[in-house]
Parts: C-alpha cells; structure tokens; sequence
C-alpha cells in the first residue's frame, strides 16, 4: 500500500469524521487518496482558517481536530494555528508535506524545516523518516494529542513516503515509556485538600479550561452543591458552571466582574481547578491573593506552582479529582462568606451606560443576542473588545458554548473556529461574536460557510477602531489612537453579498432585535450582521496589565 | 525576562535519560534557551541501553525555575526520566585537554605537573604539550589553575558525565 494510503487508512482507524486543509505540490499524493475517503473534506481558503476551523470542531465536540497543508509555505500558514491551540490545550493533529528525504536540508523549492519551527508550538512533533513508522506514528499522535494535557501534534511526511510502498499495520498497542499522564488525584494530597475545605472560611473555586476539557462540569456542579462554595471561571472555563447560578461569580482577571475579583482577593482558600494561574488574571503576582491558601487541581504537572506557589497541589484529571472529592468533603461554614458574596454581586453589577447619542452600545448587542437565542447558542469570539463584551454580557450555562482564543489572542480566530464550530454541532446556533479588525483577518473563510451552507453569524462590532489598543491608548497613552483607526473599511454588507452570504446593517436600537429575528430565521447560508456600535466605548471593569485588583477601574472616567 | 546574572546563581547537574532519537537534543537544548538560560556544559552519552541516551546538564539557576525546567523536560515525550543529581552523593568524571605554552626550561616541570594529575601527554611541539586529564570537575578546575601561568594557549572541556553512587 501506498504511504498516502496509509494515512488515509490510519484516519478511518481513528474514526476522523472531518479533516481540514489545502492542496500543495508535495501533498498531491495525499489528496490523492483523500478523493475517495469516507469522511468529509473541507477546503479552507487559507492554511491558518484550516487549523483554526479545527481547532473550532475540536473544541465544540471533544474530538480531535485534523488538518492537512503543504511543506513551504502551507506549513508556515498553520504556525499560528497551532500556537493557538498549544497555548489552550487543544487537541489537533496536523499533516504537513515536506521534499523527499534527500533534498531535505538542501533549501529545495517549498522546503522549510517544520518540525523545528513548531517544536516550542506543538506537544510533540514527528518527522517521519522510514515507512514503515508511518502508521506507528500516527496512532501515537492521536494517542498524544487528545489524552493527559491535550495539544497540537504535527506530522511532517516527506513526498516519497507518501509516494513509497509498505504493508497496512495499524498498531494495536502504544508503547510510550516517556508518556505516562497521570489521571488519578493521589489520595493523601485529596484528603488534606478536603480538610483545608471544611475549615476554610472564605473558599473561592476557580475553574480554567481544563474543567471544560475533561468533560468536569456535572462533577464540579456536584461538588458546588455539596460544598455550597462560589466558584469564578477563567475567560476559557466560561460554561463550566452556569453563570445564572447564585454561586456564579463569572469570570475573574483584567476584565472580569468587580464580585468575582473582589472575592479571589478577599478568600482564605483559593481552589484552581483545570486554570494556570495567567498574569490576565493575577494582575500582580506580589499581590495576588494574600491571605489565600491554594489547592491546585491540574492534569499537567508543570502548571502547577508554576506562577504562584501551590499548598496542595494534586496532579490529576479534573473530572476524577473532583468525583472523588465530592465523595469525601465536609461542607465548610460559610453561610457569612455566601451572604457577602450575595450582597458584592447585587451591589456591583456588570453595566454600562445605554446612552450614546442613539448609537447602539456594543455590549447591548451581546445581551440581546444572548435574549434572541435564549442562551443557547455557540458562540465563538475574535479578540479584543468584542472578545470581552461577548465573556462578560452573554451567560454561558453549558460547557463548549464558549470558544475563544485564550493564551495566544490570536486575532482571526473566532470565524474559521465558528465554522468548524458547526460542522461539529450542526444541531446549535454558532455566532461568531467579531470585531471590524478581526474579522478581516480571515474573512476569505466567508466562501467556505457559503459552500457547506453552514448558517454561521457574524455579529461585527463595528466601532471603526482596533477598539482594544485604542482603549489603552486612550487611557495610559495620552489617548494617542496612533494607527488603530480602521473606519476606512470595507462594506461588509456588500462584502457578504459577494460571497453569497445574507448581510445587514445595524444603525440603531430598534433595529437589533429585529436583524438577530432575521438572521436566526435564516438556515442555509452565512448572516454578516454589521452592528455600527458606539465608537469610543471601553471595557470596564479593567485592572491595568501588571497592577493588582485594588487598581480596579469600574468606570469611565470623566476627563 | 531580564537578562540572568548567572555569577550569583547556584549551580544544577541534571542527568536527563531520553530515547536515541534524533530532534531529542534539540528538544531539549531549547527549554533552556527559551528561559534565557546558558547551559554551562552538556553531555550526549551512549548507555548500556542501544536506544537510551543520557544528557548531563549543568545549569545556573534559582531554585524555582530549575524546577519549572524539570517538570517541562519530564512533558516531552521522548524524555523517559529526569534525575536531579545536584547535592546528591554522585561519581563524576570531565575530560580536559590543554595546550601549555612550553619552553624548554619550563618543560619538565610542567611533565611533572602533569605526573601528578595523572595525565597523558597527548601531543609535543618545539613550543607547547598538550596534555590530557580525565577527573572529577574539582580534579579538572584545579590542574587548569596551575597551569595559568605558563600560558594556556588552547583548553576543551568535555563537560560531565554523573552517575548516581550506589
């Protein structure tokens, strides 16, 4: 059998029912074999759309996401691809073609070294060198991407190995002696966890991604109901724990909720649970929590004391940990702490004033969008403000309805992920909360959602600005908007009709509830909704990069 | 990250055992350059095992991030197992090779010096011996130190190899 063949066998093996990607010379004999294979092919309009798309399909169903591109210039494409879903854990296998083995080195045409530009990106990373490690690999890069910590894993396949002949094996065993995670919380460091528990006065959990990715949310719920603790979510934990709950405090960081700062830093007991402790949600680590002691629940070692020192750490999976917590916990008293934490949330409010001379507030349009699909829907972000506005005025109750760039912040992101967002769950509603600049990133991905008919919408904030660099121009850079004025833009409108996708324009108040109505009715085809949005408008709360949560701003403040 | 003043940091000896693939260097190499760090010396050794290597790393670092540094070599995947040998009982050997500027009236002391570090005299020209000497690091530092002053014109460092002592 053919070295392409294999592959495509190796991928009926692992059950991939959706790959992404984009032809190039050196993978022609791939394509090849991937004309008649049994699952679907979608052909982005990018390299990059091909890996976000799948990290979008990974991260709305719990699969691993899979990709192919060209040596050259399809590998580079992928790079930040993959450096996204390395920086939140997300499970992707990505193919790249490379020169056959004896020009390898040699500066051939559409030659770069891969495995070296991603080794810092990638969980691990294969340059396939014999044929016969061919289908060893791959079954251990699924096998490696999807378990202990998820992440990216790149195979770098040289033509004439795709062009060589070998006999189809595929393993049925993995044999990885330097690749053992650990799933089970040890249980002398669960007991004194417990025991920090029951006595702590003020216990605050906050849970990260990896509650999300462990499949942990009815665990922690459980372990919510017995121990009656509040719990905050980092920015990618949105959905482990349904934000309409009393307990909820949202989420926590730079522009988290007042409550939810004010509560981390006020708790004697912080519990991290699948987060990692990121400078966006530390702000200053000197100050970060000081009267807290910490447990800290991940399945990656090296997270762990990583940023801020750990009490007891436990080196588990989430779902696992906390199953076998809620076992053995005692509640803690904290009947003061939980009527405190009432009365910070009535009193401290996510707001934000309506009024802008009949401009619609950006973040009214996440609230009604949030009302028009009763809060069930997907919703993916690009970065920046948007990014913000759609975390903080939607209230995500389900786990994988929040699909966002976290660690990396990759502008570009949220559209390509919406699309492989669908294909996962053609069942939901998946809108791609965006910002004018971003969606520009990677708007050509617009034909893709045409061709698969996948009925996506694009709700654009559109403020004519690079709206989170302007704020922080406009607050520590003597509001100097030194080139983040974008309203020299496209027609979006028009733009959408072009690619044949449905598109509208927002001016006013009245006109939203009625565009969302328009575009949910629609079902065969992309919406673009151009929201134009109040151009100045900031994201508050906000604790400034690197200061701690007493430097808190709540509000515009009146120059 | 500000650049480390390395003089004042403490130094680490982490033997880390790793499948004989090829990229494994490189894996490793680059978790110390990502941080900053100038690794002072590296060994690539064969073992009793055809497909396991063993990498001596000496460092200069603070405790923290020597031990941020572990947790992320034990992450990849080809690394089978990392052992901190540093203020633990271990045997270790270097190997040096010095060439000495050497005048003849300079000469036989020098051999002499060279009798009581127990080394071989690798080469001989009319103006310098190259002499080679195999220890543990203190055994290497201090021949190296009473070599000075006759002129070192050319010095190689293995860098080390440690075992664990039974």
């Amino acid at each position: 059998m053919k070295g392409a063949d294999i592959i495509v066998e190796s991928l009926k093996k692992e059950k991939v029912e959706c790959m992404f990607g984009y032809p190039g010379g050196v993978v022609i004999p791939i394509f090849h074999a991937l004309h008649n294979a049994p699952f679907k092919f979608v052909l982005t309009r990018h390299e990059q759309g091909a890996v976000h798309a799948a990290d979008g399909y990974a991260r709305a169903s719990g699969k691993t996401g899979v990709v192919i591109a060209t040596s050259g210039p399809g590998a580079t494409n992928c790079v930040t691809g993959i450096a996204t879903a390395h920086m939140d854990s997300v499970p992707l296998v990505v193919f790249t073609g490379q020169v056959k083995r004896e020009q390898i080195g040699n500066d051939a045409f559409q030659e770069v070294d891969i495995t070296g530009i991603t080794r810092p990106i990638t969980k691990h990373n294969y340059l396939v060198q014999d044929i016969r490690d061919l289908a060893r690999i791959i079954k251990e890069a699924f096998y490696i991407a999807s378990t202990g910590r998820p992440g990216p894993v790149l195979i770098d396949v040289p033509v004439d190995i795709s062009n060589g002949e070998y006999k189809f094996l595929y393993p049925e065993t993995i044999n990885l002696r330097g690749y053992k995670p650990v799933y089970e919380g040890h249980p002398g460091q669960v007991k004194k966890a417990c025991q920090l528990i029951a006595s702590s006065k003020r216990p605050v959990i906050y849970a990260g991604g990896g509650v999300v990715i462990s499949n942990a949310t009815k665990e922690l719920r459980e372990f919510v109901k017995k121990t009656g603790i509040p719990v905050t979510t980092t920015l990618l934990g949105l959905g482990a724990f349904p934000e309409t709950d009393p307990l909820a405090l949202e989420m926590l960081g730079m522009h988290g909720t007042y409550y939810a700062n004010h509560a981390v830093n006020e708790s004697d007991l912080l519990i991290a649970i699948g987060a990692r402790f990121d400078d966006r949600v530390t702000g200053k680590i000197a100050e970060f929590i000081p009267n807290a002691k910490v447990i800290h629940i991940d399945i990656d070692p090296a997270s762990v004391s990583k940023n801020v020192l750990v009490d007891v750490p436990i080196v588990g999976d989430c779902k696992r940990v906390l199953a076998g917590m809620t076992e053995i916990v005692t509640a803690p008293e904290i009947g003061e702490w939980q009527a405190e934490i009432e009365k910070l949330k009535r009193e401290n409010p996510l707001t934000y004033d309506m009024n802008d001379g009949g401009r619609i507030k950006p973040q009214h349009v996440v609230e009604e969008i949030y009302r028009q699909t009763n809060g069930d829907a997907i919703i993916c972000t690009e970065v920046g403000q948007n990014q913000m506005w759609a975390a903080q005025f939607y209230k995500y109750t389900q786990p994988r309805t929040f699909i966002s760039s976290g660690g990396l912040g990759t502008m570009g992101y949220g559209f390509p992920a919406a699309i492989g967002a669908q294909l996962a769950r053609p069942d939901k509603r998946v809108i791609d909360i965006a910002g004018d600049g971003s969606i520009q990133m990677n708007i050509q991905e617009l034909i893709v959602a045409v061709q698969h008919r996948l009925p996506v919408i694009i709700a654009i904030l559109n403020n004519g600005f690079l709206g989170m660099v302007r704020q922080w121009q406009q607050i520590f850079w003597e509001k100097r908007y030194s080139h983040t004025c974008i309203d020299f833009a496209p027609d979006f409108v028009k733009l959408a009709e072009a690619y044949g996708a449905a598109g509208f324009r927002i001016e006013t108040y009245d006109e939203v509830i009625p565009a969302l109505q328009q575009a949910l009715a629609i079902t065969d085809r992309p919406i673009v909704l151009d929201f134009r949005v109040s151009r100045e408008e900031n994201v508050y709360p906000m604790v400034p990069a690197g200061q701690s949560f007493k430097e808190i701003i709540m509000r515009e403040l009146l120059a | 990250m500000a650049m480390l003043n390395t003089d004042n940091l403490k130094q680490y000896v982490i033997s880390v055992k790793v499948e004989n693939r090829f990229g494994v260097l490189a894996r490793v190499a680059s978790l110390f350059s990502a941080r900053g760090y100038n690794i002072d010396s590296l060994t690539v050794s064969a073992t009793e095992q055809e497909d396991v290597s063993i990498m001596t790393i000496v460092v200069r670092g603070d405790d923290r991030v020597i031990e941020q540094v572990k947790k992320q070599l034990n992450k990849l995947i080809d690394v089978i197992k990392v052992s901190d040998h540093t203020g633990i009982p271990t045997v270790e050997r270097e190997l040096v090779m010095v060439k000495v500027n050497a005048p003849p009236n300079k000469r036989s002391e020098i051999y002499q010096l060279g009798e009581i570090f127990r080394a071989d005299i690798a080469d001989i020209s009319p103006r310098t011996v190259t002499l080679g000497v195999k220890g543990d690091p203190e055994h290497i530092d201090n021949f190296i130190e009473l070599l000075k002053p006759y002129g070192i014109k050319e010095l190689m460092r293995t860098g080390r190899v440690s075992l664990l002592k039974e």
